[in-house]
């Protein structure tokens, strides 16, 4: 399965991957990522797959990676 | 023919420059995290790339005019050692100064995912010296040099990237200006330093 | 005396020697590296820094990484509560670097490292230098020196360190065991050691762990026990309790708040529904006349100072759970407060590179269950343990 990796340690809440993916991802109050289904990892469905990728390749901190586990 | 080359060396390099003065001010704007001018933070993001690439684009054609014209003697090697032209040695080795920045600015760019965050941005900060550079060799070189419309086009470059960058430094900037900053305490590097 | 209470095995007398400890246990048996990981499964040996995983597979993990293997012996504790693995590498440093020897020959290892704090490495040298002398290790052990700091015995911390990083965590995308890098709790090693020499089914049968008894009770110690013990038991081999208890913190920090209960098991199972587990054994008794909702404020504030400060939700959101628990304690009553402290907690967990943020929320969240009484009093502007006005 794919799953969306953030790296809290690069991550700088920029907020495109919650542009990109809003779907999965909203803002906290700090503008950092927070998954809808709370899970640390989580699953990307396939019809988001493409939008997934969008986000990794826009991350401005290369902070999130796609995984399959 | 030679009169057309120089035209076109003249006016893609004015357009280049244009173009710059758009991608710092989107690039600014995207590190910013706020929606610009309506647009949303990716839009900001991919518009900033794309303009960087299209002022490659021109300044590829700016550069290739002036190495096939018969008035500029630009040769190849002008383009990587600055300077030592024949014509305005200085004006056209900021030319050749800001041409290399770019350069590695962009390829950097591309390399992103290989070279890492740090790497690039590092020589992303470059923008800030490649710019002006850019800006002051068109204004001292060339045969449109001292034009009203050059002085006009150079001063409203200078003034968007002016206000772009005040923008950038003000308290004003930041999207959540309550945010903690990020920084490894120093605790835990102190063994390591020892 | 209660059954399950241990006899002594790795807490007994010792002055940290060499001949002190070949007397004592002998040298180790000669095993290969299936054998090792075999008996690290078959005594179902868990780590004691406080996560509880299985060794064999971490070691199973390490051996199959395919790169050349790196051991480390973590003895930092940097739990500010927790003094078992500083008493252990006093007592039995001996054991530990056993333990270390064996982890080395299962993984295959072409390094080994002991992590632990600056004040213990001129002796952890020179018990190093004896076994040099004796010719018992093969594989040279380097001593690398532990940051007083409370995420600095995080296992990727650790790595960090050894590879002078500085005791930063780091992501795990890629898990350190993948890396090759197997990190172990000291207390873990020595264990392991003790299986090499009597067997998977005394450890079965016989095994212990260490625990830190502090807070009020007559003599604050490390004590050994068998996993099961009552919390009773634990506290009485500290010299009881000095006063009623209003509750206990079972397994440090990162661990949870749990009735005072004497009958209650030190199990996973017993304490799963307090959110409470061993954890590194720390054990912390809080006696009737002091308040849980102040004690877990300073705690939790203690945490939002310790954070490594990388990830932006804990760097931002730690504080504002310590802010929110202090106004609890104080009786600060604000719109949606009895909420917010569960809803920072819910909104931190899992969103570091380490689980700093997870244990402070685990007992923040553990607080709110164990003092729920409380937090409805101070809401109202009084005090139970004091019974007085806030």
């Amino acid at each position: 399965m794919t799953r969306l990796h953030i790296d809290w340690t690069a991550c700088d809440g920029r907020g495109l991957c919650t542009e990109l993916l809003e779907e999965m991802l909203v803002e906290d109050e700090w503008g950092y990522p927070v998954s809808r289904d709370g899970t640390t990892e989580p699953v990307v469905p396939p019809p988001l797959e493409d939008a997934a990728k969008r986000a990794v390749d826009r991350c401005p901190m290369l902070a999130l990676k796609l995984v399959r586990r | 023919m030679t009169d057309a080359l120089w035209y076109f060396a003249r006016g893609s390099g004015v357009v280049a420059l244009v173009l710059l003065t758009i991608v710092v001010v989107l690039g600014i704007g995207s590190r910013s995290g706020r929606s610009v001018f309506g647009l949303p933070r990716f839009a900001v993001s991919l518009l900033h790339r794309n303009a960087a690439l299209l002022a490659v684009v021109f300044l590829a054609g700016h550069v290739i005019g002036l190495l096939f014209d018969s008035y500029a003697q630009l040769r190849l090697f002008d383009l990587v050692v600055p300077f030592v032209g024949k014509y305005r040695p200085l004006w056209e080795g900021l030319g050749t100064v800001g041409f290399d920045l770019l350069v590695a600015i962009v390829v950097t760019s591309l390399l992103r995912n290989r070279l890492g965050a740090g790497v690039w941005r590092a020589v992303h900060w470059l923008a800030y010296l490649c710019w002006p550079v850019a800006l002051l060799h068109g204004l001292g070189t060339g045969t449109d040099r001292g034009t009203w419309w050059l002085w006009t086009i150079s001063l409203t470059c200078a003034g968007a990237v002016v206000a772009a960058v005040g923008w950038r430094v003000s308290p004003a900037f930041a999207r959540f200006p309550a945010r903690a900053e990020r920084r490894v305490a120093p605790r835990l590097l102190e063994e390591a330093s020892r | 005396m209660n059954s399950v209470l241990a006899a002594q095995t790795l807490l007994t007398a010792g002055d940290g020697g060499l001949d002190d400890h070949l007397s004592r246990y002998g040298r180790l048996p000669s095993l290969d590296g299936s054998q090792i990981v075999g008996l690290a499964r078959d005594a179902e040996l868990t780590g004691r820094g406080g996560g509880g995983f299985p060794m064999w597979r971490k070691l199973a993990a390490v051996a199959a990484a395919g790169t050349p293997a790196v051991v480390i012996a973590n003895g930092a504790e940097g739990e500010p509560v927790s003094g078992k693995d500083r008493l252990l590498l006093t007592r039995k440093p001996h054991l530990v670097l056993d333990g270390l020897h064996l982890v080395a020959l299962a993984t295959g290892a072409r390094a080994a490292h002991l992590y632990a704090p600056a004040a213990l490495l001129p002796r952890l040298r020179e018990s190093l230098a004896a076994r040099g002398r004796a010719g018992l290790d093969k594989l040279p052990v380097t001593l690398t020196a532990a940051p007083d700091a409370f995420v600095s015995g995080e296992e990727s911390a650790v790595a960090s360190a050894i590879a002078g990083r500085g005791a930063v965590p780091a992501d795990k995308r890629v898990r350190l065991v993948e890396t090759g890098t197997l990190v172990q709790n000291v207390e873990t090693l020595a264990h392991l050691a003790l299986i090499a020499r009597y067997g998977a089914g005394w450890f079965l049968s016989s095994g212990t762990f260490l625990a830190t008894v502090s807070g009020a009770v007559a003599r604050p110690s490390v004590v050994e026990a068998r996993y099961g013990v009552p919390l009773g038991d634990l506290i009485g081999a500290a010299g009881g309790a000095t006063e009623n208890l209003r509750a206990v913190l079972v397994g440090g920090y990162h661990g949870g708040w749990v009735p005072a209960d004497p009958a209650l098991p030190v199990t996973r199972e017993a304490l799963a529904p307090f959110g409470a587990a061993p954890g590194a054994g720390v054990v912390v008794a809080l006696p009737a006349h002091a308040c849980g909702l102040v004690e877990t404020a300073k705690i939790t504030q203690y945490l939002a100072g310790q954070v490594a400060g990388q990830c932006g939700p804990c760097v931002n959101g730690l504080p504002r759970i310590a802010g929110t628990l202090a106004d609890l304690a104080a009786g600060r009553p604000r719109p949606g407060l009895p909420g917010e402290a569960a809803r920072l907690a819910a909104l931190v967990t899992g969103r570091g590179a380490c689980r700093h943020p997870d244990g402070t929320a685990r007992l923040v969240l553990s607080a709110m269950r164990a003092f729920e009484a409380d937090v409805a009093a101070h809401l109202n502007g009084r005090c139970l343990a004091t019974g007085g006005r806030l």
